[in-house]
């Protein structure tokens, strides 16, 4: 039961170094050009759907890890 | 560095003692006044008062204008007045029973002050990988950021102890992390929060004397999450902080929205003939880090809080590990 438990932590600490990994390499470097002004705005706001998408996928993941790892504590 | 060792030694003897003295005559003041709640994990009715967030904030206040007299950092400013404005919030939620999102929208607003002073770096710092830049973003992490670290640490405390002892693990874990990522004045100025968590916990510990009630717990959630910001550690905190946001994360995705805990009918736990903790049977109850524990069977309350501590301790070595790892870039 409890080596669950830090199995779970454990999970949750990788998905976070390759969540970071993901924001670093990809997110970070996203720019648009062609819309004058509006190039920083856009550029932001097409992060920030990407940042959220990312999000609701880490929470579906981390979902299925807590019911494959609790499956039987959940049950009970 | 040297010159820092005065300013903290005094604020970590002053936030230790505010609270250390200061809680005794608050339990005898709550005693007089009948602000008690019954202990319902003990066998006899037994009551504790709440709440004791005054006593906390006191230490926390007390010992960070002292830091703020030497080090006149804008950063402690922030956490004084985001941390203050989580303890009034805390304190109206005491008083009276406030709906589900009062504390999350209200804990947003007194993420204020911090964007107000400029007390942050926009820069994300992620282990491994280095830095990327999101200035719009960042400021929306920071208003979600203080409502989170508030309520996920009030959404533990539910065993004598366990939020108070879960907080002198997480932040002292953080401070260490701190020092190593080598941000020595806000790793000082994160030393108070586990000086009054240790303090508080002499009198939370089994068999509690007091509770913190919202406004202890959203006080030490709040000035965590700001001093994770002002020190630009935001990863390294989440990490530090994983069994709470398990136990967060386990609520939330059982009960499918924001409620207080107060409004949610089903039982998780029960206790056995001899009052040790067990899981319940309940399907409308939501699954939390307690329920999980206890679904090996049933455990005294003491048990169920050293567990507890145990995964405090294992996701603190992990933030330790984290905050290494940020020296290190592909």
């Amino acid at each position: 039961m409890k080596s669950s438990f830090f199995g779970f932590l454990f999970a949750m600490w990788i998905l976070i170094l390759v969540g970071g990994g993901i924001v670093v390499t990809i997110l970070g470097p996203i720019s648009i050009s062609g819309y004058g002004e509006l190039n920083g705005f856009i550029a932001s706001v097409i992060k920030a759907i990407i940042a959220i998408i990312l999000v609701v996928i880490w929470i579906l993941i981390l979902s299925k890890l807590k019911n494959w790892i609790f499956r039987k504590e959940i049950k009970s | 560095m040297i010159e820092l060792i005065v300013p903290a030694v005094v604020s970590c003897i002053i936030a230790f003692f505010v609270v250390f003295v200061m809680t005794p005559p608050l339990i005898k003041f709550l005693e007089k006044r009948n602000l008690a709640v019954k202990d319902m994990n003990k066998k006899e009715d037994v009551m504790v008062v709440r709440p004791g967030g005054p006593s906390i904030i006191t230490g926390i206040i007390a010992s960070e204008i002292i830091l703020y007299v030497f080090l006149q950092l804008n950063e402690i400013l922030a956490v004084i007045i985001t941390t203050s404005a989580a303890f009034v919030i805390g304190y109206v939620d005491d008083r009276r029973i406030m709906g589900g999102w009062f504390k999350p929208a209200a804990l947003a607003i007194a993420a204020i002050p911090i964007i107000a002073l400029g007390a942050y770096d926009s820069d994300l710092a992620f282990p491994l990988f280095g830095t990327v830049q999101i200035p719009a973003l960042y400021l929306a992490l920071i208003v979600f950021m203080i409502p989170i670290t508030g309520n996920t640490i009030n959404s533990i405390d539910v065993l004598n102890g366990v939020a108070s002892g879960f907080m002198v693990i997480a932040s002292f874990s953080l401070s260490i992390c701190l020092f190593i990522v080598q941000n020595y004045e806000i790793a000082i100025v994160s030393l108070p929060l586990g000086f009054v968590s240790v303090a508080f916990y002499k009198y939370h510990k089994i068999p509690s004397k007091i509770f913190p009630g919202d406004s202890g717990a959203l006080t030490l959630g709040a000035m965590y999450g700001t001093i994770a910001i002002v020190g630009g550690v935001e990863i390294i905190a989440a990490v530090a902080l994983l069994p709470a946001v398990i136990n967060s994360f386990l609520f939330l995705s059982s009960i499918k929205r924001i409620v207080e805990h107060r409004q949610v009918k089903g039982k998780p736990v029960d206790h056995t003939d001899d009052f040790r903790l067990k899981t319940t049977d309940d399907k409308t109850a939501p699954i939390t880090l307690v329920r999980l524990i206890l679904a090996g069977g049933p455990l005294s309350e003491k048990q169920v809080s050293f567990t507890i501590f145990k995964l405090a301790i294992f996701s603190g070595i992990l933030a330790i590990i984290t905050a290494f790892m940020m020296g290190i870039s592909f």
